[in-house]
């Protein structure tokens, strides 16, 4: 694998957009035109050679490139890694805002936080997140119903409010604790919280399995326990408490069977 | 004085008969003149097509349900793929939205395709302002709004009774109040019977407590219509919109205008326009049997000579629906499960928005895309024949020029029609594909330019290039020698080589020059037809009693729409 090491020379004094940082725009170009892609603040445009200093040289296709991002200020920078199909991209500091949305495959490495609406939309692909994640992390944008698809997503940290909003497939698995709205309308897909969640986890969600290892501060009212049962989750088996809910949704059924959403919390 | 010379390209022009003859246009003081100085600034234009600016007749694009639209689907604006920053263009303001655009990107994006006149197909009179805030920062583009009419309790209760004085009187009230320009009617009686939570399905159910029937309605405001000889007709969305077996509604509501004459001064000889007929062309019980029935609807359309229609050509995209029939908006919402929005407007209308996916793989949104493309091609007289998307109901109007080449290329639709999921069925329940037919670019001249014009009684200053009319002329990048197929075609009729707006020319190469220097306009009608003592009373008593607003605020005054072409009757 080949790579491309940029260093953001300047930081911003908005946001800068960097949609073009991915494999896919990289892979195949001379150091020159890496440096002629666009990019934007605000209502400018600038070319990413006008705020990185390129070096390395990408791969003849986007499995085969990997991107470095350095420098004082990523953390004012959106977009690294979106639309994103293979490769593999690192940043090594923070990342703003739709980090690796609408992601579709390769590896993304973020050394630090991302901030909201990261893995919005996600398709496929891994994302590492060494730091925290803000709102909205592989949540459906905005107004959308469609949520994650595919893939999965590590936070080391913790994560804020609407983690997988409207998920429909993929794992998400956060080391630390989560914030309200946790996998709201799930119709699919893995959330697994190893911390606690503050309040209203699988509201409205009509399939899918949210883990929340030391519970919640507050039940939603719709989950009814069923069960307590040893489950090998992440490579290490507990026992789990397990409710089916949200019984206030209208539930599909499979072969004569209700199809609810799961959630599980450490039995004491 | 400024001055501007076309030359040498291929005009086609409907009002002056040029078809496409290599010919020189000339521009003086924003005006057609018929010729210029020495000093005029020379475009050339060899080896391209030339005509007229282009006038939509029917399209939603300002106003309360359109910003509904905008604040409940933020995720429109992410429906290009990826966002639009390579565009990012010093001269114009940020553009955004898909299927709902922002009013800067509605006029850049009309501008880019050669269009001049824009007509806001359903204004409800007590959001006026609301429709002219919206107007008034729609850069380039003149505009006129037609309000509501159809379900408004006042006209009720004046049709009921035969009260064509007051009717009348009561329009010309509106049309003063709310700077309007003609009638329009969506589901006659049905969004009114909605606060009922029923529909009006066929011209003959009764409207519940006003006992009215939508032909009783439709009726009484075309002899209203003709009476204060307005510029355009009345412009129906009629009842069953989107429903299996819907064609014989239509039908009988194309009937109604039987035994009325045009009555106006504006050369206007229509006395209704059905908008979206794609819509209203639908055979069949259910979704299963659904079938075309373009043809039916067409040969009645092509044989009566006081009615003219657009098509509403679906576009297979994802797509935001708005429109003042609620209990059609219902019965959507209830079909995709996504999300329902539904206005009540008083004692005038209802609304409803909902998000739609016109989806490659859906034999019923497949069918609908190969209706509105048989409509265009059966038509006869294409001076009564206007495409449209219904923006944003079939499509965006960002792909009327992939309507146009559908329509211009036979290999082009037959590339779609072939590639659906379910064509051998739509094969098989349309007649499309038995349609050789190719639109040539002077029937796109007259659908697009001509015909609307002259449908809207704007036959004077737009959608031809005769001298004296306004200065708006489009460049395309074709030429007609040497004929653009597919996407070629597509992308040509997107992007103007040169657009010019008054006389000022504000597009080149599909890149909007400078929005500011063009003056835009509003148009409005003032009819004559004073106030009758019945209306004032009517108006006074009905505001006091159940409007949550007073008669004061009603009003759209002078500062909400800069810039009035007011047109006197």
């Amino acid at each position: 694998m080949e790579t491309v090491t940029i260093t953001l020379k300047a930081v911003p004094d908005l946001y800068l957009e960097c949609e073009s940082v991915t494999p896919d725009k990289f892979a195949g170009k001379t150091a020159a035109e890496i440096a002629a892609l666009p990019c934007s603040v605000g209502k400018c445009n600038y070319t990413l050679g006008d705020w990185f200093e390129i070096s390395g040289r990408p791969g003849a296709t986007a499995a085969d490139t990997k991107i470095i991002v350095n420098g004082k200020g990523t953390d004012k920078c959106k977009y690294f890694g979106a639309w994103m199909t293979a490769g593999e991209v690192v940043v090594n500091g923070t990342a703003d805002m739709f980090t690796g949305a609408w992601m579709e495959g390769g590896k993304l490495t973020i050394k630090g936080d991302v901030r909201s609406f990261s893995g919005l939309q996600m398709k496929g692909g891994e994302m590492i997140i060494e730091g925290r994640a803000w709102n909205y992390l592989a949540a459906a944008y905005r107004g959308d119903w469609r949520g994650m698809q595919g893939g999965l997503i590590r936070v080391k940290g913790d994560v804020g409010s609407d983690l997988g909003t409207f998920m429909n497939g993929g794992t998400i698995i956060v080391e630390g604790n989560a914030d309200i709205h946790i996998g709201t309308h799930a119709e699919g897909g893995t959330i697994i919280i190893k911390g606690k969640a503050h309040r209203r986890v699988g509201g409205q969600m009509v399939k899918g399995e949210i883990y929340v290892y030391q519970g919640c501060d507050v039940m939603m009212p719709g989950f009814k326990k069923i069960e307590e049962r040893e489950i090998e989750v992440d490579g290490e088996k507990h026992v789990f408490n397990v409710f089916i809910g949200d019984l206030g949704e209208r539930h599909s059924k499979s072969k004569g069977e209700v199809i609810y959403g799961h959630l599980y919390t450490l039995k004491e | 004085m400024s001055e501007i010379i076309i030359k040498n390209g291929h005009v086609f022009d409907a009002v002056t008969g040029l078809k496409g003859d290599v010919a020189d246009v000339c521009i003086k003081d924003g005006v057609i003149v018929d010729k210029v100085s020495n000093a005029a600034t020379v475009i050339d234009a060899a080896g391209k097509t030339v005509m007229a600016g282009a006038v939509d007749v029917h399209t939603h694009v300002a106003g309360p349900k359109v910003n509904l639209g905008r604040w409940y689907r933020p995720e429109d604006k992410f429906r290009l793929g990826e966002r639009c920053s390579a565009k990012l263009n010093p001269n114009t303001r940020i553009e955004g939205g898909f299927s709902i655009p922002t009013v800067f990107k509605t006029g850049y994006e009309y501008a880019r395709m050669g269009f001049a006149f824009t007509m806001e197909a359903a204004m409800p009179p007590l959001y006026a302002r609301h429709v002219h805030d919206e107007i008034r920062d729609t850069p380039i583009l003149d505009q006129a709004a037609l309000p509501v009419f159809g379900n408004n309790w006042f006209m009720f209760e004046y049709l009921k009774n035969g009260e064509y004085d007051n009717a009348a009187a009561y329009v010309a009230w509106i049309l003063r109040q709310t700077k309007g320009y003609g009638i329009k009617c969506v589901n006659p009686g049905g969004s009114e019977a909605w606060g009922w939570g029923l529909n009006c399905l066929t011209v003959n159910d009764p409207v519940p407590y006003f006992d009215i029937t939508p032909k009783e309605i439709v009726d009484g405001l075309i002899t209203t219509n003709e009476h204060l000889k307005l510029p355009h007709s009345v412009h129906l969305h009629s009842n069953n919109l989107g429903n299996p077996g819907n064609y014989t509604t239509t039908l009988d509501s194309l009937k109604i205008a039987e035994g009325h004459t045009a009555n106006n001064n504006f050369g206007r000889d229509t006395v209704l326009h059905h908008t979206h007929v794609q819509f209203h062309s639908y055979g069949g019980t259910t979704w299963a049997d659904f079938e075309s029935k373009a043809k039916e609807v067409m040969d009645y359309v092509n044989k009566q000579k006081n009615i003219s229609i657009d098509t509403g050509n679906v576009t297979l995209d994802e797509t935001t629906t708005m429109t003042a029939d609620g209990p059609f908006e219902y019965h959507l919402g209830a079909l995709n499960h996504l999300k329902w929005a539904n206005v009540d407007v008083e004692l005038e209308t209802s609304a409803g928005v909902v998000p739609y996916i016109y989806g490659k793989n859906v034999k019923v949104c497949e069918m609908q895309w190969a209706i509105g493309l048989e409509i265009a091609l059966y038509a006869k007289d294409m001076m009564r024949t206007m495409i449209t998307t219904d923006h944003p109901n079939a499509g965006p109007f960002t792909r009327y020029p992939r309507v146009y080449a559908w329509l211009m290329d036979k290999e082009y639709r037959d590339a779609q029609l072939n590639g659906f999921k379910w064509s051998s069925k739509v094969i098989d329940a349309t007649t499309l594909a038995e349609l050789d037919r190719e639109i040539s670019l002077y029937e796109l001249s007259q659908m697009t330019r001509a015909a609307p014009a002259k449908v809207l009684g704007l036959s004077k200053s737009f959608g031809g290039l005769a001298p004296g009319m306004k200065g708006n002329v489009a460049v395309y990048n074709i030429n007609p020698d040497n004929m653009l197929k597919g996407l070629e075609l597509e992308d040509a009729l997107s992007k103007v080589s040169v657009f010019i707006k008054d006389g000022v020319k504000c597009v080149e190469n599909g890149v909007v020059l400078e929005a500011e220097p063009v003056v835009k306009k509003t148009y409005w009608v003032n009819s004559s037809v004073p106030d009758t003592k019945q209306v004032i009373h009517d108006v006074s008593e009905k505001f006091l009693k159940y409007y949550s607003v007073n008669l004061a605020n009603y009003e759209v005054v002078d500062h909400y729409a800069p810039n009035q072409e007011i047109v006197e009757v």
